[in-house]
Order: structure tokens, then sequence, then C-alpha cells
């Protein structure tokens, strides 16, 4: 009990900024541990933090907006796959194990195969990249990624020209996932993007966050982050990459065709049917704030939708 | 103490101290940063899940009442039917006041655009009425049949409720499909007993007690 409210606490510390909320928590943490405390038994519990990231340089596109703080980021998730409330990931990925993991990269490349976790990201440098995330229910984040260019990664296996899309999938584990032995999607979820849009300098495959490995409610080992969509593109527990040349089902556009496009870009002038897109709730703070186009990335991408009508490709 | 006012002075308190649970609940998550990362959905949820908890509860003491027999039960329908509207009613303020913090705009906009926000309204404009014309005073300057034909809008409220929660969902209905199979027992146990009772007359004999 004590345990619990010394987190509950945490929380509401927002005087301090979220890393010192952070470093403090992964100093709690070990101190527990090693005083032996049930880390298991409060819920508000984070799991324990994976190792941190050496090597970390810090990222072009960064948003010098205030991060969301680590316990938010950790422990209000989507990821259906460990249950379908905001907490259930953080409850229920205590037996998911990230490693070893491996990848299967196929479709229309010169080197399909299947590499282990460290030969995905083995010689590129890891870079900071502090994004705002949308979520399509009209709440947002800011999150401190550690990650990879996609591109980078991708040309590693080589790409034809008849890749014209590049399609994921999360892995499939009802043991460790407790999420998985129900219908609430089917399994495996799988997204996908165009090319062009993947191989965007923004796009990112993210192994970390705060300075620390993902964990497993946020999507680890290896995740995808496009911060100008919706959250629900951005992947998790990848474990394959396939390149395609037609469009590749992606798993909330066969949920809810009206509401889920395969573009799914951050676009304040497209409503969904249940939450308008107008404006968002940062997490953390009380009045809603107006959503930007590209969630602020137009800059950036604006171009790769050049001459498409986004109310009909949304 | 006699039975009515041990009914009046120690059941009906404590009955009412029970249904105030889900509020000091809430008063105790949101002081103890329980509520999470979004403290303003988290509150939300919660006095809807409990609204619509209670307007079933106050579904089921009539049935209840006469499977059971004890005719006491009727003495909280009132009391269960109002925190219904109560949590209901914190529903939609939490809805206002903290979601849309005020923005009449935005609120309009989304009775209007989004269908289960206006579900959900017709459902506390049905509920209103009811809340208001609870007291005996009303039921007097109504008349037994009148009141009794209005309370009826009770029905109807419950089933948009439920559709309410059903259109807001994501995925994963089995919760939602709960309610809906509880609310359905409810409503066919009335019609059921009407049909038994109209029976009953037409056969020209007493129903069985
Ligand atoms: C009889 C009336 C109503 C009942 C029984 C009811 C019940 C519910 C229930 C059970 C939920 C789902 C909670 C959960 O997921 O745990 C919900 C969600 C919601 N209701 Fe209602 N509701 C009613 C009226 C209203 C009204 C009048 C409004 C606003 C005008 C409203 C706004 C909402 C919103 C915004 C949510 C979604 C919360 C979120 O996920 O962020 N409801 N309601």
């Amino acid at each position: 009990m004590l345990i619990r409210f010394a987190r509950a606490s945490d929380v509401k510390s927002s005087e301090i900024t979220p890393k010192a909320v952070f470093e403090e928590r992964r100093r709690f943490l070990r101190t527990a541990a090693v005083a032996g405390a049930g880390l298991a038994a409060g819920h508000f519990l984070p799991a324990p933090a994976e190792a941190a990231l050496q090597g970390v340089t810090k990222g072009k596109f960064s948003t010098d907006e205030e991060p969301t703080s680590v316990m938010s980021v950790t422990s209000y998730n989507n990821f259906y796959e460990f249950g379908g409330d905001k907490t259930d990931p953080q409850r229920n990925s205590k037996n998911f194990k990230p490693k070893p993991w491996s990848v299967a990269v196929g479709g229309h490349c010169e080197k399909p195969g299947t590499y282990a976790y460290e030969d995905v990201i083995k010689g590129i440098t890891l870079e900071e990249r502090i994004y705002r995330l949308r979520c399509v229910e009209a709440w947002s984040m800011v999150i401190p990624w550690v990650g990879v260019p996609l591109a980078d990664v991708l040309n590693r296996y080589g790409p034809t020209s008849q890749a014209k899309y590049v399609a994921f999938e999360t892995v499939v584990r009802p043991e460790e996932m407790p999420g998985q032995r129900t219908r609430l999607l089917p399994w495996p979820y799988v997204e996908g993007l165009r090319m062009d849009e993947a191989m965007h300098p923004l796009s990112i495959l993210a192994v970390g966050l705060y300075g620390e490995e993902l964990l497993p409610q946020n999507g680890a080992p290896l995740r995808l982050m496009v911060p100008w969509k919706y959250g629900f593109k951005s992947i998790k527990s990848i474990v394959k990459i396939t390149f395609t040349d037609t469009e590749p089902p992606t798993t909330w556009n066969q949920q809810g065709p009206v509401e889920y496009g395969f573009y799914a870009n951050v676009n304040p002038t497209v409503d969904h049917p249940r939450w308008s897109q107008a404006k968002e709730r940062r997490i953390g703070q009380f009045l809603r704030r107006d959503t930007l186009m590209f969630n602020g990335y137009a800059e950036e991408v604006a171009g790769l939708y050049a001459g498409m009508d986004l109310r009909k490709f949304y | 103490m006699t039975r009515e006012q041990r009914l009046r002075r120690i059941v009906k308190p404590a009955v009412f101290a029970v249904c105030l649970g889900p509020l000091i609940w809430a008063a105790w998550l949101a002081a103890s940063g329980g509520l999470g990362a979004n403290p303003i959905e988290a509150t939300i949820r919660h006095f809807g899940d409990w609204g619509l908890r209670f307007l079933l509860i106050a579904l089921a003491v009539t049935p209840l009442r006469e499977i059971t027999g004890f005719s006491v039960l009727a003495r909280f329908r009132r009391m269960i039917g109002l925190f219904a509207f109560f949590y209901v009613f914190l529903h939609f303020a939490a809805y206002v006041g903290l979601d849309q913090f005020f923005d009449w705009a935005a609120i309009w906009a989304d009775i209007a655009k989004r269908t289960y926000i206006t579900i959900g309204m017709a459902a506390f404009a049905l509920l209103l009425p009811l809340a208001v014309t609870s007291t005996k005073g009303w039921i007097k300057r109504l008349g037994g049949k009148r009141w009794q034909a209005l309370h009826r809008a009770v029905y109807a409220a419950s089933v948009l409720g439920v559709i309410h929660y059903f259109l807001m969902i994501k995925a994963g209905y089995r919760e939602a499909t709960v309610y809906a199979f509880i609310l359905a027992a409810l409503l066919g146990w009335r019609l059921f007993d009407r049909w038994r009772k109209r029976a009953a007359k037409r056969a020209g004999s007493p129903l069985p007690a």
C-alpha cells in the first residue's frame, strides 16, 4: 500500500519536470527492487524500467514543447493486444518478452529474410526525437522517442521499384498478450504506409523513450512512429515488414472503413463520426487545444499529399 | 422501534449511504491520483457507468418485488431512480464542465453531429422531467395515472442509454452486451407481466398470488 501512495503522489507532482519524475521513478524502482517490495502489487506501478540506451544523439524535428510525464506515457496506452482499457497494457504486459526478437522482411525487396532485432538497427545512430502524438480519440502527448530513421532500416533490404507500399505486422502471442485471447480485434494487428511516407525523414522505428528501452505497453522492442498520423498508424511490437505493390489492408480501416482511413493523417477539418478532430486534450492539461494540420508537421509532409482530396483520402 | 421506524431511521439511510458509494469512490480516486493519466475521461466514464447501473437497478425493483413478494422494496424505488438521475447528471456535468469546459458552441456541435451524444442527450432530456416530478406533490398534481404514463419514459431513456453506450465503443462490446441483456430481461418481464395480467382478466379469474 505504501508503494501505491508513493506512486500516486508522483502523478500529481506537476511542478517538477517529467524527466525529474522519471529519474525519481527509476531511483524508486531500484530501491523498491532492492527492498524486495512486491512490484506486482499496485496497479499504479509501471513495469520495471528497461535498460538505459547508450549513444543516443539529438535528432532533428524535435519539438520544444514540454514532454508528457513518463508516468502517463507508460500507463495510458491503446494497445488492444493487452486489453481494451487504457490501463490494461501496463497491467497485463508483465509476462511479455521483448527479447529475443526477430523481424521477417519480405515482398518486393532484394534481401528478404528473418533478421534479429539487433541486426535491424545495427550501425544506425540512435536519435532522440521529441514528437507530438495525436490519438484519433482526440487526446495527445509529447513523447521523447529514441529510434532510427525508418528509411535507413528499409533501405537495408533493397526495396525494388515494385515496392509501392510497406506493410507491418504486430507479433501474435496470446500466451503473453491477454487481449489476443479475446476477439477485440482480428489478430495480428496490421498497418501500412505508402513508400514515400515510410521513407520520409520524420518516420522512425522507435526502440525507446525517455532514454530507456521501450516497455511492453509502448510497443517493445520495435515500433513505428509517424507523428503526422493518428496514433493507430504507429504499429507496435513489429515482427513483419513486407514491401507490396498494392495498398495493404490495415486493421482499423477494416474494422470501420468510414471511421478510419488508410492515410489517417491528423486533420482538424475532417471529423471522425464520434470525435470532433478540431481540438484535442493534451494529457496532463485541462483545456482542449486546437489540433494542427498534420499534427503540426504540415511544413514537412504536406507535399506528400499534393493534389489529393484529403476528405476522400482520410 | 416499529417496523416503519426501523425502515425510516435505519434501512433507508443505509441504502442512501450505499448509493453514495460511487460518488465517494470517485472523490477518493480523484484525491489519490487514482483516476490515471486522463482523469476527465475517467470521471465521465465512471459516472456514465453508474448512471446506467442505477437505471437498471431502479428498473429491477418492481420485478424483484413481484417475484419475491417483498412489497417493501417499492419504498426504495424513488430513491434509486433519483440516484440514477444524479449519476447521469454528474456524467453530463463532467462532459459539459470538465471535458468541454462550457464551450457551448462545441457542445452544441457535438449534440447535433455525434450520434452517440445526440442519443445520450435525448436520454438525459427524458430523465429530467421524471426527476422533477418525483415528489409526492407532483404525483398528486398529475394524478396517479398520468404520472405513471409519464414515468414510463424511463424505459425509453434506458434503451437510449444502452444504445449510447454501444455507439461510443470502438471495439469490445462484451460489457455493453451484458447491460443490453439485463435491460432486455427487465423490459421483457414487464411485457410478459402485462400479457399475463391481461390474459387472467380476460379469463375472468383473479391472478394467482
Ligand atoms: C441516460 C443517459 C446516459 C447514460 C445512461 C450514459 C451512459 C454512458 C456510459 C455507460 C458510457 C460508457 C462509459 C464507459 O465506457 O465506461 C458513456 C460514455 C459517454 N457519455 Fe454518456 N450516458 C448518458 C447521457 C450522456 C449525455 C447527456 C452526454 C453528453 C451530452 C454523455 C456523454 C458521454 C460521453 C462524452 C461519453 C464518452 C466518454 C469517453 O470515452 O471519453 N452521456 N455514457
